[in-house]
């Protein structure tokens, strides 16, 4: 029997709290396009993508009308492109990002995402082709999301791939210049990435994943930081608890979306990914949790220690609700999407030396930070660097998304406007790492990843 | 299976019976209705089986909600399985 009290918590929860599935994502296999011409390759992978996806835009529309919750995000994450890319030079791996975005269009997805490489032990002629072409892609599409991955637990850190990331990530942010650098907004350095990420702009649709999939991220900072207020003044290990039921029933509906759009596409069901995934609408912020955990702002000290346990507590209330867990799951705590994060930054609470910190213990990394348009190459390499290292000893997904604004200062801020946000300009260290940079090679793996 | 329809709004005349004549052409049986009136405000909750219905379950919510805009009401219909989902383990 429905209870009159449990309606009206699900309606509050959606009117009032910003509860919705942040992504439906379906993963495609591109592995049975390849070809030794470029030219039949790209009309293989465009006509996987729009047959495969062909429904997945109104399949999504009508589960969002049957459950009236809104489904933000219809995507797509295909298999990553150098693995099917052959012997493609770098006007051929811009062709292939010209089709995604086709198939994009074709669909009516928001994103789609994979003109990606795995290159965390080296790389092949064809992942450094594609590496070079992803500035042009992406300032030449509008959906099309890039990932590269260059280090994982088991391997260690493939450092020169870290110095191509620093130079595309510049490149980018010239290119797309006129356009606040948005580029790259839609580029990502990963270590440890996992194959089922159904967010953006990480999504990709790994090797041992099936033909196809279905993925989904749900949302709900503003469910959690409301049912904290209500808490009132109790103490952690209960405030603990009052997150874990709240997650379980934020991820119950994750599941009942996802089995419902892999039942009605005849796709199987993948993983529901806990992340709470924050926006820059008001309501929609993770900073605001831990500031309603008692920080006075987030980037205090303390910060830390209230994501950590958020971000346990919400895996922890998530995972029983769901068959499946996957992606990143955790809490993000990018900048520019979360109205929380930026007005932390614009008071001058949080660095990006707290940003570090906090990225040892949730899900993502340091994720849309926009720095300086002149900040020097080797200083992007050596934030890459950082985090990517916390990711590797700490055997967890870490990652860079960060946006050396054309032109622009600290005190200068960038609007990219929708979902990705507004992001104030934010300090870096000056000092150069270059030497280190420059000296490639690989960081070893660490000692721990001999498990066996 | 059954859809939970919300109604609120400022009070008036013939609320029940208009979402109820809806509810009745387009083959929706309602098995409960919990309604209150707050000063001038109406709020109710309806339980309505859906298993004969005779049109697209999207096509009942919008012409629930579409009845509720010209009369000035908010009405919002959703799957049973939603909350079911979410309060029941």
């Amino acid at each position: 029997m429905i209870e009159t009290r449990d309606i009206l918590e699900t309606i509050n929860m959606i009117r009032q709290e910003n509860l919705d599935i942040r992504t439906v994502t379906m993963g495609i296999s591109l592995l049975d396009c390849v070809s030794d011409d470029v030219d039949v390759l790209c009309d293989r992978i465009y006509d996987k993508i729009t047959t495969k996806a062909e429904k997945l835009v109104e399949t999504g529309n009508k589960i969002e009308k049957k459950y009236g919750i809104p489904i933000v995000n219809k995507r797509v994450s295909v298999t990553p492109v150098s693995l099917v890319g052959g012997r493609a030079d770098r006007d051929g791996y811009i062709k292939i990002a010209h089709t995604l975005q086709r198939a994009a269009e074709q669909t009516g997805i928001n994103f789609i995402g994979g003109f990606s490489a795995l290159v965390h032990k080296g790389m092949t002629p064809g992942e450094r082709e594609l590496i070079e072409a992803i500035p042009e892609a992406l300032a030449s599409t509008q959906m099309v999301c890039s990932s590269v991955n260059v280090a994982t637990t088991k391997a260690g850190i493939n450092m020169d791939a870290i110095a191509l990331m620093g130079k595309a990530i510049k490149r980018a942010a010239y290119l797309t210049k006129d356009n606040q650098s948005i580029g790259c907004a839609k580029l990502v350095v990963f270590a440890n990435v996992p194959e089922d990420n159904p967010f953006m702009a990480g999504a990709f649709h790994g090797v041992g994943e099936p033909d196809t999939v279905i993925n989904v991220g749900v949302s709900g900072p503003g469910v959690v930081s409301s049912a904290i207020a209500r808490a009132g003044d109790c103490d952690l290990s209960e405030l603990a608890d009052v997150i874990k039921k709240t997650a379980f029933k934020i991820t119950r509906v994750g599941q009942l979306v996802a089995s419902e759009a892999s039942a009605a596409l005849n796709v199987p069901f993948g993983i529901v990914d806990l992340s709470l995934a924050p926006t820059p609408a008001v309501g929609d912020s993770v900073a605001h949790i831990l500031e309603g955990m008692g920080l006075e702002s987030t980037g205090a000290h303390g910060t830390t220690a209230c994501l950590a346990m958020l971000n346990d507590a919400v895996k922890k209330g998530g995972v029983m609700a769901s068959s499946h867990v996957g992606g990143l799951s955790g809490a993000f705590i990018p900048v520019s999407e979360d109205a929380g994060m930026i007005a932390a930054v614009e008071r001058g609470a949080l660095s990006i030396e707290k940003l570090e910190a906090m990225t040892a213990v949730c899900s993502v990394g340091l994720d849309m930070i926009a720095v300086p348009g002149d900040t020097d190459e080797a200083v992007i390499c050596g934030v890459i660097a950082d985090e990517i290292s916390i990711g590797v000893v700490n055997n967890k997904t870490t990652a860079v998304r960060i946006i050396p604004a054309y032109g622009k200062q600290v005190g200068d801020s960038v609007d990219f406007g929708g979902l990705l946000g507004t992001a104030p300009i934010m300090a870096l260290r000056e000092y150069s790492p270059a030497k280190f940079i420059g000296r490639g090679g690989r960081i070893p793996a660490p000692i721990h990843s001999l498990r066996n | 299976m059954k859809a939970v329809i919300t109604v609120t709004g400022k009070d008036s005349m013939g609320i029940i019976a208009g979402v109820a004549g809806v509810c009745a052409e387009l083959g929706a049986n309602i098995v409960d209705i919990s309604q209150s009136v707050l000063q001038e405000y109406f709020a109710m909750i309806m339980l309505a089986d859906i298993d004969k219905l005779n049109v697209d379950f999207s096509q009942f919510v919008d012409t629930l909600e579409a009845f509720g805009a010209q009369k000035g009401l908010t009405i919002h219909t959703m799957h049973e399985d939603i909350f079911n989902t979410m309060h029941h383990i």
